[in-house]
């Protein structure tokens, strides 16, 4: 079994049997840019229900969720449950509000409950808790769990001859915690194909700049010594995404080496009035100015798009 | 001070026998009837029924029995090595996608190590993740780094786990497949290798979430978990040449706790003493007081456990007698109370 799904995906089948997308085409660019805005726009105005929030976070990645969201997964939107779906761990909690945006965008969850987030009895915690969304599959926050938890499904869809392929979403920040490492030994070891992890490095954490914080750097270099196929892209561009994945995908198999994308972000990108600030793990953002991002971020979208 | 002036005994076979301490040794007495590897042998009866059950260790399947369903089900066991927080979280994905993780490791791993991942991502999701620890309480020699003196007191803060400490054999065979079973977390304080059987003789079963009267008494009640009570029988055989008469309530599942059961036993005029292979902060001691003092019954309970400190190494049974655990300390520690 092994060698004919690595034989699959080289003649251009991905594990989940679907014919594959090797041409990062200008159409497929202005889907994924077109969801990757509106996953931003609803961000903003989540931000702005709280008065505060993990907005910077969220812009920086919402490229990144839209491409695994608009292009990789396999999903049924009406049934999060279904046995055959592609698994998206959100290790990060704090993201949860561009995972909410991205939820969203996909079907998932109704655009209109997005201004609930982190109110009372809302489905949208401020941390991102599979115990109170649909969609979300962990509970994250305490992070380092995430590839832990991924490592145990990859084991147990493969176990159970399913073809359903785990994506785990972590941050740089994460890449401090042992944990981390522990996974990305196990999902080496055992040859798990079927996981995905994606890192943003938006090189910030809770204390400041990563490299201030604990150096994590050279990241590359520790991926490969750890046996993952590893690409690094500049996850605040579409088309390199869209590369990554497709290679990722071409190389997934039900055993094989797992695959990391490390994806350089930029904390509030798309809305120049953040991504100047001075950079913080909370973004501060006063009353006045949630409308003066939502016109920088369409200005900045349209702009791009007609050019 | 006088000084010797005797010369040093230097003959061996007037040197004391040293005894020595083992990393896993047993606490059956000479000659007691046992059974091997019960652990092992009861997940692979219960996977035969339930292909849903998988097996995991972290570098530690030879000592914790698992390594008797890792032959048999070779396919369905998944070597984590010695990475904790990847065995429970792993755990945690493998119940995810449906399937029924037992994942092994020593007690003191489990608990002190690996607390955040059992906590978040098998407990908050009330998944059935089974947590098999190896060398619960006072159960090696080895010192204070394998010695899970407090893992109950850990784990009993956290929501939706069963704690489970059985006593013998019999309470493990028929314990595994009730875990598998229950939805949920589980944590089960394993007795590994050539284990006693014991409650064969007293016409017992073990029900998840169920205390036990395995012998009645009208001068003492012990309330006993873990192989306490299979000291507590014995100390109560030994008490009855005392004109002792002693109830033994066997409690093997701390959590959730069969309070109704073992308060009809304590609201009595006898003397209460429980008995745990744990310290006597957060286990069984002060989950019965717990209950006394919800129930507003005016009774005291003498315990009988591991003192709250870190315990010397050396060999098992001279540790038993040390902290008080031993069949002999028990007996004397009963009668004086009754002075």
């Amino acid at each position: 079994m092994p060698t004919d799904t690595v034989q699959a995906a080289l003649q251009g089948e991905t594990l989940q049997g679907q014919t594959l997308q090797t041409a990062v085409t200008p159409e497929r660019v202005e889907k994924i840019s077109a969801a990757a805005y509106r996953i931003r726009h609803h961000a903003l105005n989540m931000g702005e229900v709280q008065g505060q929030g993990y907005v910077g976070q969220a812009l920086g990645a919402a490229d990144m969720l839209a491409t695994v969201y608009g292009d990789q997964l396999n999903f049924r939107a009406e049934d999060p449950h279904w046995e055959a779906r592609d698994r998206f761990l959100l290790s990060t909690g704090h993201y949860a509000i561009g995972h909410y945006a991205a939820l969203a965008e996909a079907g998932i969850v109704p655009v209109e409950e997005l201004e609930t987030y982190g109110s009372d009895d809302s489905r949208l915690p401020m941390s991102g808790m599979s115990t109170y969304t649909p969609g979300m599959e962990i509970s994250g926050g305490s992070l380092g769990h995430g590839l832990t938890i991924a490592v145990g499904m990859a084991l147990g869809l493969r176990y159970q001859g399913s073809s359903a392929r785990v994506f785990n979403f972590l941050s740089d920040g994460e890449l401090d915690e042992g944990s981390t490492w522990e996974a990305a030994m196990g999902a080496h070891h055992h040859q798990l194909g079927n996981l995905t992890a994606m890192v943003d490095i938006n090189a910030l954490q809770a204390d400041g700049k990563t490299d201030t914080v604990l150096r994590t750097e050279p990241v590359t270099e520790k991926w490969e010594s750890f046996g993952w196929y590893t690409q690094r892209v500049d996850g605040n561009d579409v088309g390199a995404l869209l590369a990554a994945f497709d290679n990722a995908a071409a190389q997934a198999a039900a055993v094989g080496r797992p695959s990391v994308i490390l994806c350089d972000t930029k904390v509030g990108r798309g809305v120049p009035l953040l991504e100047n600030r001075e950079k913080a793990h909370f973004m501060r953002i006063e009353e006045n100015e949630w409308q003066i991002c939502r016109e920088q971020l369409t200005a900045g979208y349209e702009g791009k798009a007609s050019a | 001070m006088s000084t010797t002036t005797e010369a040093p005994n230097t003959t061996a076979a007037a040197k004391p026998k040293l005894k020595t301490s083992a990393m896993i040794a047993s606490f059956a007495d000479p000659g007691q009837k046992t059974a091997s590897a019960p652990f092992g042998h009861a997940l692979v009866k219960a996977a035969q029924e339930n292909d849903r059950i998988v097996g995991l260790t972290a570098d530690l399947g030879k000592y914790t029995d698992m390594h008797i369903f890792a032959k048999a089900f070779p396919e369905r066991f998944f070597q984590m090595g010695m990475a904790e927080q990847l065995l429970f979280g792993a755990a945690a994905g493998l119940a995810e996608t449906g399937l029924v993780p037992f994942a092994s490791t020593y007690s003191v791993f489990a608990a002190r190590r690996a607390y955040d991942f059992l906590c978040l991502d098998a407990a908050e999701p009330n998944l059935n993740v089974n947590i098999v620890g190896g060398l619960p309480g006072l159960t090696t020699g080895y010192g204070p780094s394998h010695q899970a003196t407090e893992d109950m007191a850990i784990f009993r803060g956290m929501p939706n786990l069963t704690i489970v400490d059985p006593c013998d054999s019999i309470d493990i065979e028929q314990a595994v497949p009730q875990l598998a079973a229950s939805e949920g977390p589980t944590y089960l304080r394993l007795l590994r290798g050539n284990v006693p059987t014991v409650l064969d003789e007293y016409g017992y079963t073990f029900e998840l979430g169920k205390a036990k009267v395995l012998r009645g008494g009208n001068d003492v009640v012990f309330i006993s978990s873990g192989l306490m009570t299979m000291r507590a029988l014995q100390a109560a055989k030994a008490l009855a040449a005392h004109n002792v008469d002693v109830a033994v309530v066997h409690a093997p599942t701390i959590k959730p706790f069969d309070a109704g059961t073992v308060l009809k036993e304590i609201n009595t005029d006898r003397l209460a003493v429980t008995l745990e292979n744990h310290s006597v902060v957060g286990g069984l001691f002060e989950t019965v007081a717990s209950a006394v003092v919800s129930a507003g019954v005016g009774k005291r309970v003498v315990p009988v456990g591991l003192p709250d400190q870190f315990l010397d190494a050396g060999a098992l049974p001279t540790l038993h007698d040390r902290y008080g655990l031993a069949t002999d300390r028990i007996v004397a520690k009963v009668l004086a109370e009754l002075g």
